[in-house]
């Protein structure tokens, strides 16, 4: 399972950094979402990955670290307002550019 | 009630934006009440806050009554009271700028000013690394609304940046803040400093990372040299107000740098003590060069102000680079003044581009200046104060931070902290000299300038001055500070020794 979850992660990484480094608005956007994506993935799996396990300390010791899950919950809020900000402040800067290059400039070759 | 006084600087701003909220517009009165009462109550808390920090007592505040290290704990020691203090002076000025007009041209203005004081204050108290990110996205995405406040082509073009660069940014403090819980095991500063100590030698590759990691995201914050490109168009792009409460947005980096560092990876950490040191030191030089060259080539006085505050930025992550108290105790000096000052500079610069009218700040021959007299009075005190001239406050902090390099690091600080000054220096008389001096004949026109805008302006100029009368009171905390910062250990027990033994 590690394998399969690191080479997820990793995957969503190398995929939100290529977009987020384009010139359109769109693909950045996008981009912007599957890195924090990556990042909730790799947040959870800081307190260690445990299947079956309650997310409270209980007497066989086998439990979930509950606060990755708690601290996932928190970074996927906080995604979710800056995506619905990110989102909207790009159709302001096509409204207002005219295009929607990040730089606001046509671009000299199509 | 007092032991209530801490977690007031967040409350209290919180409280006040959701009333501020009642309508998004119109009740202009009303609003402009609330705010800066507000604004002042918050000065008023700080004061008392740095009195009670004043003494070297640690203070927390446990929030839900969850004892450190398990629940979230706000922190008063001398450095975060300082910060608490300089921001609420700072947000005092930008809010009653604010209420002679800039506040209509957009909607919500101050309930978003609150909610990045509440933020930016968090930032300052907080004693938990995730707490951290949380105030850091709170004052965030408070300063990514009022950065637009009012619209315009050339702020949307900055925020897309701004807005891009931190959200990057914020993905990267993420997994920096996941590395070092899943290497340590605690998010509270103080458990993770204690814990650093006897850390299992395989496990400091995944720290280091984590932390040079994290120093990335301060960086940014901060605009170190490579990471600073968003910083110029954005401040100078800001509505007046805006740009002069982002003064202190950089300082935030700062502080964040000197309390992860010195708290977390004190001399106590063994071999993970001072790994930020060469890092800090030689980016903060660079970038303290390219300010220095770039104060020349600005065209425009909000531009030049904006790179004057990038020429702070080197200055004090030099100053946090030399790593020694004495150094520390000049920093914070110079960061009180150079907040303050270069505050004021943007809401100076407003004020100049009010009068000019068409020609605006662009460091062009204009139309003379009604009220030019006053306002060349007010920016010759303020160059005079943030190039570092005699006799203000800006040649007290940069003569601190001169005398407390050492050895080889003299050769390399002195000559760049002193052209830099120089730079500054040719670039504000130049810019003094083509807006005060250099006008097309004619009579004077314009508006003249409300009440508000010279009071904001005087009181923030007057820290130039008065840090130099008050100089002794002002560097015994900043150097009791320093101290205090140098020495981590009895914060660490103050938090964690109601707790017993941690598992």
């Amino acid at each position: 399972m590690e394998m399969l979850y690191a080479i997820t992660t990793g995957v969503l990484t190398a995929c939100g950094l290529y977009l987020t480094l384009r010139g359109r608005t769109f693909p950045v956007v996008v981009g912007l979402t599957l890195l924090s994506y990556a990042v909730n993935l790799f947040l959870f799996s800081m307190g260690g990955l445990t299947t079956d396990g309650a997310a409270l300390a209980n007497r066989d010791g086998h439990f979930a670290d509950p606060l990755p899950q708690a601290l996932v919950l928190t970074a996927i809020v906080i995604g979710f307002a800056m995506t619905a900000f990110v989102v909207i402040l790009a159709m302001r800067a096509r409204s207002e550019a005219g295009n929607d290059h990040v730089d606001g400039k046509k671009e000299i070759r199509e | 009630m007092t032991q209530h006084l801490i977690v007031l600087p967040v409350v209290l701003p919180l409280i006040a934006g959701i009333l501020l909220l009642y309508q998004r517009q119109g009740l202009v009165r009303y609003k402009r009440w609330v705010s800066v009462v507000a604004t002042v109550l918050l000065l008023l808390a700080s004061i008392a806050l740095v009195t009670k920090a004043a003494g070297g007592e640690i203070t927390y505040y446990a929030l839900g009554d969850w004892q450190p290290p398990f629940g979230i704990a706000l922190v008063l020691d001398r450095l975060s009271a300082l910060m608490l203090l300089v921001t609420s002076i700072l947000a005092v000025g930008a809010v009653v700028f604010a209420c002679a007009g800039d506040d209509e041209k957009g909607s919500n203005f101050h309930g978003l000013f609150q909610w990045q004081l509440m933020g930016i204050n968090g930032a300052f108290l907080t004693g938990d690394l995730f707490n951290l990110f949380v105030f850091f996205e709170v004052l965030l995405l408070a300063s990514y609304a009022l950065l637009l406040h009012g619209g315009g082509k050339a702020r949307i073009q900055a925020s897309v940046h701004y807005v891009v660069l931190n959200l990057a940014g914020s993905s990267l403090f993420l997994i920096a803040v996941g590395i070092l819980y899943g290497a340590t095991g605690t998010l509270n500063m103080a458990d993770m400093a204690q814990r650093i100590g006897d850390l299992p030698a395989e496990r400091e590759g995944l720290v280091t990372a984590g932390a040079l990691m994290l120093l990335v995201v301060f960086g940014l914050k901060a605009a170190i040299l490579p990471l600073y490109f968003w910083l110029p168009r954005a401040y100078a792009s800001a509505p007046a107000p805006v740009a002069a409460l982002f003064a202190v947005m950089t300082k935030v980096g700062i502080y964040a740098i000197l309390r992860v560092y010195s708290l977390i990876f004190s001399d106590q950490a063994g071999s993970l003590s001072a790994l930020e040191q060469p890092w800090v030191w030689w980016f903060g030089l660079a970038t303290l060069a390219i300010a220095g060259v770039s104060v020349l080539a600005a065209r425009d006085l909000r531009l030049l102000v904006a790179y004057l505050v990038l020429v702070s930025v080197g200055t004090l992550l030099v100053g946090i680079g030399m790593r020694t108290p004495q150094a520390v105790s000049a920093l914070l000096y110079y960061l009180i003044h150079t907040t303050l000052i270069t505050g004021a500079l943007f809401l100076l610069a407003e004020m100049i581009g009010q009068q000019r009218g068409k020609t605006s700040t662009r460091l062009v021959r204009g139309r003379p200046m009604i009220q030019g007299a006053g306002l060349a009075l007010m920016f010759f005190v303020g160059a005079i104060a943030v190039a570092g001239v005699p006799p203000f406050s800006g040649a007290l902090g940069k003569a601190l931070m001169l005398n407390a390099a050492e050895g080889d690091q003299r050769l390399w600080l002195w000559p760049l902290v002193l052209l830099s000054s120089l730079a500054a220096l040719i670039a504000l008389s130049r810019a003094g000299s083509t807006l005060f001096w250099r006008s097309h004949r004619g009579n004077a026109s314009g508006k003249v300038l409300p009440r508000q805008q010279w009071f904001a302006v005087i009181w923030l100029m007057s820290a130039a001055p008065l840090m130099v009368i008050f100089a002794g009171p002002v560097s015994e905390y900043t150097q009791a500070t320093a101290a205090q910062l140098a020495d981590p250990q009895p914060l660490i027990q103050t938090l964690l020794h109601d707790a017993g033994d941690t598992p």
